[in-house]
């Protein structure tokens, strides 16, 4: 069953001040099943996180729809969907994560996550259970569960960025270009992470510029081109 | 989640001044920023409707002069709108305009419902008083009139806060800027408000003061359930804390969404302009 659509997608970014139009994505058709993992890749400023943020709400795009397949709301269009429907999706089904962590200052990793879990009105001890279980299963170095992320590598707060998202469990995972800037080890866990994530059904759309990595994890890669699809292919 | 909205505003309006026959008619008035060059008039807020919901916390952002703090000073009467109505989700006063009550009416809604943090604290606490007696002015108003009782929620408030207790009987004059901010928290929380108006709570306080304010600000949501506004003018403290945004210019609501959709595809002009300032 269709999981996830996006029908003749049109984003372009007006700067009002300067007069110009940025123009970052025109007429993309798209559609994903649930469990599947789907990469999206292509030049930097091709329109690949475009994608991500419109479907995330970050970004109101000026055409097409976005249907997803809410557990609480059904076949919804995420671009129609009320502020306070795009909230409780977030909250519940919808995850994103970038390679930056922008989190509250001094919080340890351990309490990121585990507000993560209070947020969707879990009481603490399952919270805390919760953060044990996903800090330990994405292999976060017990050392570091109760210092703040900032002093991390990028490597550690990318797996503090996944837990925090993956710990409610989202239906639907947006991960925006996750392994930018981590050296090859640190790559090698994200991607133990992204299949464990992916071992456990949750439906994943992410954007890569690695393509070996995404040769060897995703159900299908499409490549952006002229702000759009330019082929869709299965990968092995 | 719940969908009724606990707080709703609609077309509040606050005008300093009487107007004349240039600026009184909404279609046709042409203000400088929000004054009015014939008469005078200041349109300090102007057409302003939004609702909170239970549990969240609604930013509003704006430069100087925009009207945010004239907003909250309307929602909490400490300035009487000039139009407009005002709707809390309460049983006492389900379906009644607010503004419209008696000011006694008022009182009561400011004593039981809502709390407010100013931006100065002056404002918000009696300077000479004790710390717990400032608590305990506020339960008073509320209606308690037990000693031992407020001594103790006011304990349990301060220490919320993080005030050491041996200090509780202290003035406020005497403590630092983040103090006195953190006991006008615990004063504005004493009734348990399901609403919180916060003014500007991080202005001026250094980085580390004004990272325990926002830890507070974010425990206080999540472990009592209040819905809050938070004003500010620093676009990195709505981002940590707010689920939704309004942008205020000249008194006028220009924008308004989820707060990363505001902060990273703003559409109006003014709004570019903000977060382009960002450093």
């Amino acid at each position: 069953m269709t999981f996830l659509k996006i029908e003749g997608l049109k984003k372009n970014f007006q700067i009002v001040h300067l007069n110009q139009t940025i123009h970052a994505v025109q007429q993309l058709d798209f559609s994903m099943e649930q469990g599947e993992f789907v990469g999206i890749t292509g030049k930097s400023g091709s329109g690949k996180s475009t994608i991500l943020k419109s479907i995330y709400r970050t970004y109101l795009p000026e055409a097409g729809r976005i249907y997803f397949d809410s557990e609480k709301y059904g076949w919804l269009d995420l671009q129609k969907a009320s502020e306070r429907e795009i909230i409780y999706l977030r909250k519940y089904e919808i995850g994103y994560v970038s390679q930056f962590l922008n989190v509250m200052p001094r919080t340890t990793a351990r309490q990121l996550v585990e507000q993560s879990v209070l947020a969707t009105g879990r009481s603490l001890i399952e919270a805390q259970k919760e953060a044990e279980k996903v800090l330990s299963h994405f292999e976060l170095d017990r050392k570091l569960w109760d210092t703040y992320p900032n002093t991390f590598s990028g490597g550690e707060k990318l797996r503090v960025n996944i837990a925090i998202a993956a710990v409610k469990k989202p239906r639907l995972l947006l991960l925006d270009e996750p392994t930018a800037s981590l050296d090859q080890q640190s790559k090698q866990k994200v991607k133990e992470v992204i299949q464990k994530l992916k071992e456990s059904g949750t439906t994943l759309l992410g954007v890569f510029h690695d393509i070996e990595f995404m040769d060897e994890l995703c159900d299908h890669i499409f490549e952006m081109s002229q702000q759009s699809f330019k082929r869709a292919g299965a990968a092995l | 989640m719940h969908d009724e909205p606990i707080l709703k505003i609609q077309r509040l309006e606050k005008v300093f001044g009487r107007g004349c026959s240039h600026c009184q008619h909404e279609d046709t008035r042409q203000l400088e920023k929000n004054f009015c060059p014939y008469c005078g008039t200041v349109y300090a807020c102007r057409n302003i409707s939004f609702e909170l919901f239970p549990g969240e916390i609604l930013g509003i952002v704006g430069e100087s002069g925009s009207g945010k703090s004239t907003l909250m000073q309307c929602l909490y009467f400490d300035e009487t709108a000039t139009g407009g109505e005002m709707f809390i989700n309460h049983e006492d006063f389900k379906g009644k305009n607010i503004f419209a009550l008696s000011n006694q009416q008022k009182r009561n809604v400011r004593n039981h419902i809502l709390g407010m943090v100013y931006q100065n604290p002056t404002k918000g606490l009696k300077m000479n008083f004790s710390s717990i007696g400032n608590i305990a002015e506020k339960l008073i108003a509320a209606g308690n009139r037990h000693v031992g009782e407020m001594e103790r929620v006011g304990m349990e408030l301060l220490d919320k806060v993080h005030i050491p207790l041996f200090r509780m009987k202290e003035e406020p004059k005497r403590f630092s800027g983040g103090m006195q901010q953190r006991v006008q928290i615990a004063k504005a929380l004493s009734n348990y408000p399901p609403i919180l108006f916060l003014d500007e709570v991080t202005t001026g306080l250094d980085l580390s003061v004004q990272a325990s304010v926002l830890d507070l600000i974010k425990t206080i949501q999540r472990e009592m359930g209040i819905s809050m506004i938070v004003v500010s003018h620093d676009l990195a403290v709505i981002r940590m804390l707010a689920d939704r945004t309004m942008v205020m210019l000249n008194g006028e609501v220009i924008e308004a969404g989820l707060t990363d959709q505001v902060l990273e595809d703003p559409q109006d002009a003014y709004t570019q302009q903000l977060v382009y300032s960002l450093l």
